[in-house]
């Protein structure tokens, strides 16, 4: 196709959406070798283009970190392709970063909480940076005074913001997030919820999050990918066309927030 | 009662019953000197005799070098071997067949091999110390946290990174354990070896053979053995206070 002088910034950005940043299709993963082995999810396919924020939501146990893992590239799928900007993901693509679910796991315990939020940036940005980084990401999720402690010394809910704000410190294009808030209070949660909204436009980052939670699916999101029982199908994608500029109190009792999130119950019985 | 006393009592209690046994005539005293009269014996040789203390630092130091050896031969082994797969098993059997192998069997293959200096001492202590630390190298990189690797490959970290900044920190407790094992194997090696090759070479072992040649003299003998008790000792108190204060995390985490 030729592009002529006259393509406007419009159709420009109508061409961005036809080729989305994340590809997924027909994607396919079976643990092991074993034919036999029920398979963990199956021909699931979604689109999400740059700067989305879509939350993935299904029942525990049908796949989702699996499908989260092939995205990240961190396993081969057994059939279909991820394809992240233009390319086919094979091994772990750059510029991207995962909150894991198991968390606490995650963390290295030789290193103190600052050194964990540094760890990917080592060798990546130059020393002031990489120092300014850790300490704006601590201080976003709240941790600001605890660099000095390790990952051990801290709470399930304090691991687990070390864990975001590590990834968050790495500025990925994409940036997956398993659960990650599952550990913490209510208010936490809340304010890390804004936290993500916020960050994901002030850096023009594109997030997929999984959650359990349909509230938070609704409340997060420009779409809810809803996925079936084990193996992983996806159900359908839910827009959520609430305003952008979105309030715990008054976006969570809105008509329109209610209806999706009762769509989305209603999807997820299936 | 901190746990150093408690160490105190059984050692106060030890050194009681001994001077008792000897005291009494149980155990003829020229068998069995008091420890009062060992522990003077050494005072003695500490301050006033230099050959002995020649003796010591020789050992000292061939023991040094052998557990440094051992360590830099058995680390990066044990590294690789527990990365490859194949060669693990290629390597199995020759393993267990040359570990459980005495290396005081091999002595005199080391004298005619390499003469009755300090290379033979320090060649058989490494080869007999070189087995735990490989061993817990191996099985500390088969025991590394999976999703801690997850994480670090997640981060775009390449395999030769994730080895450096992830499997050898999280391997380095197993692995300093395995050091502390090896370094009570090499101290008694070097100076059986010291012992048994007789005459040349110094060190301690070569000090307690010839007192006890002398005739009669167990308490210079005994001294000696005291030295090389003392020396691991302290040592191994070292070594443990380092790993506590380097590697205390894995006590809190659990590997
Ligand atoms: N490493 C593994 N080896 C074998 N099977 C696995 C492995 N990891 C997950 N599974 C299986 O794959 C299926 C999907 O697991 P997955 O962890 O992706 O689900 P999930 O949707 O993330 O669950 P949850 O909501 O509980 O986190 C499950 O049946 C699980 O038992
Ligand atoms: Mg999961």
């Amino acid at each position: 196709m030729a592009a002529g002088p006259e393509v406007t910034s419009d159709a420009l950005r109508k061409e961005g959406a036809a080729t989305p940043m994340l590809r997924v299709s027909g994607l396919a993963h079976r643990y092991g070798d074993d034919p036999g082995v029920a398979a963990a999810i199956e021909d699931v396919s979604f689109e999400i283009g740059a700067g989305e924020l879509v939350c993935i939501v299904g029942p525990s146990g049908c796949g989702k970190s699996t499908l989260l893992r092939a995205i990240a590239g961190l396993h081969e799928p057994t059939s279909g392709d991820v394809v992240l900007h233009g390319d086919r993901v094979k091994g772990v693509p750059d510029d991207l970063a995962v909150v894991f679910q198991d968390y606490s796991r995650s963390l290295f315990p030789w290193l103190s909480v600052e050194k964990n939020v540094a760890f990917p940036l080592r060798s990546r940005v130059g020393r002031a940076e990489r120092r300014a980084r850790v300490a704006e990401a601590l201080a976003d999720v709240g941790l600001e005074g605890q660099g000095a402690k390790y990952p051990w010394q801290l709470s399930g809910g304090m691991q687990q913001r070390v864990s975001i704000a590590r990834a968050l410190a790495y500025r990925p294009a994409l940036m997956l997030m398993d659960e990650p808030f599952a550990s913490v209070d209510a208010q936490t949660r809340a304010d890390l919820e804004d936290l993500v909204r916020r960050v994901r436009s002030e850096h023009g980052m594109t997030v997929l999050l999984v959650t359990h939670d349909i509230d938070e699916s609704v409340y997060l999101s420009d779409r809810v990918l809803v996925l079936s029982k084990s193996p992983a199908r996806v159900v359908r994608t839910l827009p959520v066309d609430l305003p952008a500029e979105r309030d715990q109190i008054t976006t969570r009792g809105s008509a329109q927030f209610v209806e999706l999130r009762t769509e989305v119950a209603r999807l997820l019985k299936h | 009662m901190p746990r150093w006393m408690r160490g105190l009592v059984g050692l106060v209690g030890f050194l009681a019953l001994w001077e008792l046994v000897s005291r009494t005539g149980l155990v003829r005293r020229e068998f069995l000197p008091p420890p009062s009269e060992v522990g003077a014996r050494l005072g003695e040789l500490v301050a006033s005799d230099a050959a002995f203390r020649a003796d010591v630092l020789a050992t000292l130091l061939a023991w040094l070098i052998a557990i440094g050896l051992a360590t830099a031969i058995a680390v990066p082994v044990g590294l690789v071997l527990g990365q490859v797969e194949f060669l693990r098993r290629a390597t199995q059997t020759l393993v267990e067949f040359l570990r459980p192998i005495p290396s005081v069997a091999l002595i005199p293959l080391a004298v005619v091999l390499l003469g009755s200096g300090p290379s033979s001492k320090i060649s058989l202590a490494v080869y007999a110390s070189v087995w735990p630390i490989l061993f817990n190298t191996v099985y500390a990189l088969g025991e590394i946290e999976p999703q801690r690797i997850e994480a670090a490959r997640s981060f775009g970290l390449k395999r030769m990174a994730v080895l450096r900044r992830v499997a050898l920190p999280s391997a380095a407790p197993f692995v300093m354990t395995g050091i502390r094992l090896s370094a009570a194997i090499a101290l008694i090696v070097v100076v059986t070896t010291e012992l048994l090759t007789g005459g040349q070479g110094g060190g301690l072992g070569q000090f307690i053979t010839i007192a006890r040649s002398g005739g009669g003299a167990m308490d210079v003998v005994l001294a000696g053995a005291l030295t090389a008790g003392i020396i691991g000792y302290v040592v191994n108190f070292g070594l443990e206070r380092a790993q506590r204060q380097w590697l205390g995390w894995s006590e809190e985490v659990g590997r």
